[in-house]
């Protein structure tokens, strides 16, 4: 596994408040433009291929689950 | 809208009867090969065929070259391949050279890249010529080779495979014949007929968007760049392509919207206020328009039997990237010297599944690239675009961004994988590795005259060839392998260092090279028991 998945940041309450604050005051439609291109930035930052695509998988997984649940909930 | 400037090639061919036509039964005439469709790509064949003392039969169903320019630009290695052919000087003379892209988005520049920055090539990174330009230089060529026998106005009606070869109809304006081929070559391109014939598929993913081609005259001080626009002011929300041809023909590539109409798109009277908008005047007149859609697809084989496939009877992409002309070339290098030993019996049939193996991965990489510029360019959902306008914007303050940004990647050689290939054994810090196109380098002859390494192997006939590097022990070469040597008495002068840096030469260093090329196997020290065996091995033979 090429993804770090342990903890990375000394106060990561800090980071998540970083990216939440930077959504506050958006639009849906400029969030996800923000997101984008958050996204591109950070990418090419990391700069290893199968990082990206751990975290891909990792993220896409998530949304996998949680639709998932939600549909459990509904049967 | 057949132009002026055409007058300068010969187009227009005349049918003539052949003695084939008066055999019939068990006296149809056999011939070794017979190439089918006289594009680009199978001119190119019959001619390296010819010049390898192969006899070919061409046929083509028509009896006049093409019009339209269809494809424009040509790269750096199908020039060095038509300078084998003999025709790579004619095509550069009237050609427009060019290297430099730019890439726009709105009104202002993101960046611009050059495909050949460095000096000591021989050829440019790509010419633009009308492919009309390209097929009457090749026919003239085809003309001085008594073994082409080109055949117009004769149309394969129906094809019969058997063990031994291939029995095909042929309808002419005089009736229909037949002739038995050992070998048919399928160049008769997308709507390949004999494609259907063979009963193969054609699968891939067909593109919605709408683009429009127009190639206009004007006088205009443009420089000779391709230019691509995203979201220009002149077309909103589309993409735009400027590029310049000889005779001052400007190549213009407007996508429209999937839901366009496409016989009212082509009329003039529409297309001509969006190009006026485009080029701020009105002092152009048309020289050809066309609307298409493409698609991206390959044949899941590209041979059946003793009937292969070459150019894009075989794979189509998309044009933004140059792959279309510039791969069907490619595949008929590739195919030619292989066909040639298997007709010679010096190589088993073998040998032509190598062609299979390297050209269709290589389609498959044009794809691909094709398939992603595509997708750069017309987002299929919501969020492409949106993460496709992030990186147009990232592009305008970041280095990541600019190379992000796809406008068309163009076609650069294929690396192959490929069982012809010998492995690497020594160590080695660049040079091309096996599988991958020789390189080009400024040399100077003994006598004193220039020269280029890509013209050396033209001198050795274009067959396999040592290229070795300086003050090593005068290798012992095979029988039949030509020979280029760098440094040394008597050898090429290697007055700049270029070929020594791209080749990561010491003295003692050896190439093989493929008769289409491609680098066989490198090594330090190259004696004669691991020579052979590469040599063996780039041949089929194990």
């Amino acid at each position: 596994m090429a993804l770090s998945t342990s903890s990375n940041f000394a106060k990561p309450d800090d980071a998540f408040r970083a990216i939440v604050e930077a959504h506050r005051g958006l639009t849906d439609a400029q969030s996800a433009d923000l997101d984008a291109a958050l996204v591109l930035v950070l990418a090419n930052h990391i700069g290893d291929l199968d990082v990206l695509r751990e975290a891909i998988a990792l993220a896409k997984r998530r949304t996998l689950d949680a639709s998932q649940q939600q549909q459990q909930q509904q049967q | 809208m057949a132009s002026a400037n055409t007058a300068q090639a010969k187009t227009q061919f005349g049918y003539r009867r052949h003695p084939d036509q008066d055999r019939s039964g068990a006296n149809v005439a056999e011939h070794p090969v017979v190439v089918v469709g006289a594009g680009p790509v199978g001119l190119s064949l019959a001619i390296d065929l010819a010049q390898r003392g192969q006899r070919v039969v061409l046929l083509d169903d028509a009896d006049r070259i093409g019009e339209g320019s269809r494809a424009i630009c040509f790269s750096k290695r199908s020039l060095e391949f038509w300078d084998r052919l003999g025709v790579g000087d004619r095509m550069v003379e009237k050609g427009v050279v060019w290297s430099v892209g730019k890439i726009f988005h709105g009104a202002s520049q993101l960046y611009q890249f050059n495909l050949l920055p460095e000096e000591g090539h021989k050829r440019p990174a790509f010419i633009n010529l009308q492919q009309f330009y390209a097929e009457a230089y090749l026919v003239d060529r085809v003309e001085q080779l008594p073994e082409i026998d080109l055949r117009w106005r004769n149309k394969v009606i129906a094809l019969e495979s058997r063990n031994d070869g291939v029995a095909l109809t042929i309808a002419t304006p005089e009736g229909s014949y037949q002739v038995h081929a050992s070998f048919v070559v399928a160049c008769d391109g997308a709507r390949s007929s004999l494609r259907q014939m063979v009963g193969a598929e054609f699968a891939g993913q067909v593109f919605e968007d709408q683009f429009l081609i127009a190639d206009v005259k004007m006088t205009a001080a443009f420089p000779t760049e391709r230019w691509f626009w995203f979201d220009p002011p002149f077309h909103a929300g589309r993409s735009a392509l400027l590029h310049k041809q000889p005779d001052d023909i400007w190549r213009i590539d407007l996508q429209l919207n999937p839901d366009a109409d496409p016989i009212a798109e082509k009329q003039p009277e529409n297309v001509r206020p969006r190009i006026e908008r485009m080029l701020g005047h009105d002092k152009f007149e048309f020289e050809w328009i066309s609307l298409y859609k493409f698609q991206c697809r390959r044949m899941a084989r590209f041979i059946h039997g003793r009937v292969i496939f070459a150019g894009d009877s075989a794979h189509q992409v998309s044009p933004f990237g140059a792959r279309g002309a510039n791969s069907g070339l490619e595949d008929a290098e590739n195919l030619a010297w292989k066909l040639d030993r298997v007709l010679r019996r010096l190589s088993p049939e073998d040998l032509l599944e190598s062609y299979h193996i390297e050209r269709s991965a290589a389609a498959d990489e044009n794809i691909r690239e094709s398939t992603r510029s595509t997708d750069f360019m017309a987002p299929v959902t919501k969020q492409e675009a949106r993460l496709r306008q992030a990186v147009l914007s990232l592009a305008e303050d970041t280095e990541f961004g600019k190379r992000m940004v796809n406008g068309g990647r163009l076609s650069v050689p294929s690396v192959y994988d490929t069982p012809l290939s010998s492995g690497d054994r020594d160590d080695w810090r660049g040079g091309p590795r096996p599988g991958t196109s020789m390189l080009d380098a400024p040399v100077t002859e003994p006598g004193g005259g220039s020269s280029y390494l890509t013209e050396a192997f033209i001198g050795q006939g274009t067959r396999f060839t040592l290229l070795t590097f300086g003050n090593g022990a005068d290798l012992d070469v095979p029988e039949g392998v030509g020979s280029i040597r760098v440094g040394g008495e008597g050898g090429l002068v290697d007055a700049q260092g270029l070929a020594g840096k791209r080749y990561d030469a010491e003295p003692g260093t050896a190439y093989l090279l493929r008769p289409d090329g491609y680098v066989a196997a490198r090594f330090r020290n190259a004696a004669r028991p691991i020579l052979d065996a590469a040599l063996a091995r780039a041949s089929g033979l194990n």
